[in-house]
């Protein structure tokens, strides 16, 4: 500032003598000691926390002072905050708080647990080799080519998915294996595998559930003579009419809807849990409902329809239905095979050995060159029609007769054959059911086809080569343009049809009882009158 | 953009835009200029449209801008702490927010929406102790309807060292956090469409 001038405000001021303060101190000794006073309630150590003002300020200046951050005034609080908490960190307590777990430490445990190669490899490899083509799928090279696609699960899950599809495989009995997708819910996820189990395997495991429904039926059976007992004793209330229709039976393991056999689990390195085989009755209803999964199997399904089950046969009719619709191959991949002929069960196919892959090109452009490998769906919920009528000789043993009367003309409902071109898909309104795209205009020489489904959003299939695969990424829903009307629940039922022995009416007041009952003894008396006319005239 | 090379700028929505995007159904073609015809949909904005003098079309670009608008208003979540409102009533970024502890990220209450709150003046007196005005100045995300689980899906993932949101109401919204670190964010993808059928799917 230089010494002031005199036509400038502090001119004069510097003097001693002159100093705006000096009226109140007037020497340096008492300046001294208002300093002293001053950095001693500084240093004035707080009763709370064993810190003083004096320590703080000063460290939040070296702070200041060391970082230089931008709009240092406005952050002032927190920097003090900052700095407060730094120094309650350092504190030592004799009480040292116990080591917490990361839940993120649990979870690598369990990771862990599959990367640990096991004992008994050495076996399970030498029978690969006698199997032929290995059971395990290659999910990394999937994921791969999904990835170009701008499709897929990061690397480091698909890597655990494929540890844990390592462990599936040595503990169930597995002949081929297939990555399915994954499927979203509120609190958990689904990871799916499809598989299809050694043959000897599934025998056993039909007649445990066989004998387990016969053992249940005759339970009811018991239960139900004692009540029948019991009713005989008492006059028995009216019976109703109304008979369920008839239960379409579920297609047998390994054929239709259930040809694979479905494993999930929550999360890689959690324990794989097989899927119950699915029935009609449940893909029907699952077509009228649409619910979010949560992601625990033994969750109950509130719904109407009802649905009969709970969210681990609702996942299973889901991913019947996706299967179903979504599951595609190059066109002539899969042929039928010479021998057989096209009945309602050609169900099974095997790869075409001549099969050249048509340019990536070309499988863009038209969907043609795609075709479904999975059987669609009907109307019933089977992939194979079934006349329900057959059953109903069986019931009419059991002794209900009017089944008779009742009966419907099912009629028999065809679906699309096996191996049918996709672009025979219809869209929903002017939305094509499906959606095919390169992977990239600029490299095509190892651009890969991909297919996106429409119908069901999450589906895609790509194809490159020789190579294909369809996986399924999403929340298990089916996209329908118009919003989700739920089914209204049937009329109440009448209760006694309207006649006129049970019709409500007023009862008679007591006037009209006199005027009833002297009408009836004045015809009474006109009767007896003409009979004794009539007595008299004879 | 339609192949991350091009992008050009959209104009900000308009309330017409908004409301024109709420009849239009079904998914986006995939052309800026594809013209839906309001004929079809809606009459009766086509015939106000007619009046005032202009075509009962409405364009994909337009829906696309409403869209946009209409997925950040309604999901665009924040976590609490990550913005701070000063005194003078702007709003910026909090420096030191240094994340959320996991236990906080498992709480649907320490995320907040975006967008301009409706509901902080009813809020019980109880509650409105416990705030702090300079971060909690936004509509929390517990109140979103349906009540009860809400619209909303937590996970963790990693073990607990990501959090992530899915949004139900608009079914492709994803939201992550790294608990104790700066990192947040949302995107999304999808369809563009919203999820009506919610109340049923819970």
């Amino acid at each position: 500032h230089g010494p002031y001038q005199p036509h400038e405000p502090g001119y004069g001021l510097d003097q001693p003598g002159y100093s705006p303060y000096e009226d109140e101190i007037p020497d340096a000794q008492a300046r001294m000691l208002a300093i002293k006073n001053a950095k001693a309630y500084l240093l004035k150590t707080s009763t709370k926390s064993g810190l003083n003002l004096y320590d703080h300020f000063a460290t939040i200046l070296t702070k200041i002072l060391d970082e230089q951050p931008a709009n240092t005034v406005d952050i002032i609080e927190t920097i003090s905050q900052d700095v407060k908490w730094a120094q309650f960190r350092k504190k030592m307590d004799t009480l040292r708080d116990e080591h917490l777990i990361p839940p993120t430490f649990e979870a690598a445990e369990k990771c862990k647990a599959l990367f640990i190669k096991e004992a008994g490899e050495e076996e399970h490899e030498e029978l690969d080799e006698e199997m032929g083509e290995p059971a395990l799928p290659n999910v990394m090279e999937t994921a791969f080519y999904f990835e170009q696609a701008g499709i897929g699960l990061s690397k480091d899950e698909c890597y655990y998915i494929f540890l844990a599809f390592k462990n599936l495989i040595s503990v169930q009995p597995i002949q081929t294996c297939r990555f399915w997708g994954k499927i979203l819910g509120l609190e958990m996820n689904y990871i799916i595998a499809e598989v299809q189990l050694r043959e000897g395997e599934e025998e056993e495991e039909e007649r445990e559930e066989e004998e387990e429904e016969t053992v249940a039926e005759e339970k009811e059976m018991g239960e139900g003579e004692e009540e029948e007992e019991q009713k005989e004793k008492e006059p028995e209330p009216p019976k109703s009419t109304y008979k369920p229709p008839p239960e379409i039976p579920k297609e047998a393991n390994g054929t239709g809807t259930n040809k694979y056999v479905y494993f999930v689990c929550n999360e890689p390195g959690k324990p794989w849990v097989k899927l119950p085989p699915v029935t009609p009755a449940q893909i029907v209803c699952a077509r009228q409902i649409k619910k979010f999964f949560t992601g625990r199997l033994d969750a109950p399904i509130v719904s109407f329809p009802p649905f009969p089950g709970n969210e681990a046969n609702y996942l299973r009719a889901q991913i019947a239905r996706i299967s179903a619709g979504t599951h595609v191959s190059p066109t002539g991949f899969y042929q039928f095979p010479e021998d057989e002929e096209e009945e309602e069960g050609g169900d099974t196919y095997e790869e075409n050995p001549e099969f050249e892959p048509p340019p990536v090109a070309e499988m863009v452009e038209s969907l043609a060159m795609w075709a479904h490998h999975v059987k669609g769906i009907l109307k019933q919920g089977r992939c194979v029609w079934i006349n329900p009528a057959q059953k109903s000789e069986e019931d009419e043993e059991e002794g209900e007769e009017e089944e008779e009367e009742e009966e419907e003309e099912h009629q028999e409902e065809t679906g699309q054959p096996l191996l049918t071109l996709i672009s025979e898909d219809e869209g929903m309104k002017n939305i094509p059911a499906w959606t095919a795209q390169a992977s990239t205009n600029l490299i095509p020489e190892y651009s890969i086809a991909i297919l996106q489904s429409n119908r069901w959003p999450g589906a895609y299939a790509f194809a490159s080569g020789r190579k294909f695969e369809n996986i399924y990424f999403g929340w298990g829903h089916k996209y329908s343009p118009e919003s989700h009307t739920p089914a209204l629940p049937p009329p109440a039922e009448a209760e006694f049809p309207s006649e006129p022995g049970i019709t409500e009416a007023a009862d008679p007041t007591v006037e009209e009882e006199l005027a009833f009952k002297a009408a009836q003894e004045e015809a009474l008396a006109e009767a007896e009158e003409e009979e004794e006319e009539e007595g008299e005239d004879d | 953009s339609l192949n991350c090379l091009d992008w050009s700028l959209l104009t900000p929505a308009t309330e017409e835009m908004l409301a024109l995007a709420e009849e239009v159904k079904g998914r986006f073609q995939g052309d800026p200029s594809f013209e839906y015809s309001l004929a079809e949909i809606n009459p009766e904005a086509a015939a106000r449209l007619v009046q005032s003098g202009k075509e009962p079309v409405m364009k994909e670009e337009a829906r696309l801008i409403a869209t946009i608008e209409q997925i950040d208003r309604a999901v665009g979540i924040v976590p609490r702490g990550a913005f701070v409102k000063t005194p003078l009533g702007s709003v910026h970024e909090n420096r030191h927010f240094e994340g959320l502890s996991l236990v906080e990220a498992k709480k649907l209450s320490s995320y907040f929406h975006f967008t301009e709150p409706t509901n902080l003046k009813n809020k019980t007196l109880l509650e409105k102790a416990d705030l702090d005005p300079s971060t909690d100045f936004l509509n929390s995300l517990e109140h979103d309807i349906p009540q009860g689980k809400g619209s909303w899906s937590i996970q963790l993932e990693k073990g607990g060292s990501v959090v992530v949101l899915r949004s139900l109401l608009w079914l492709g919204l994803t939201f992550y956090h790294v608990p104790m670190t700066k990192q947040f964010g949302y995107v999304y993808f999808g369809t563009g469409e919203k999820n009506l059928d919610l109340p049923f799917m819970l």
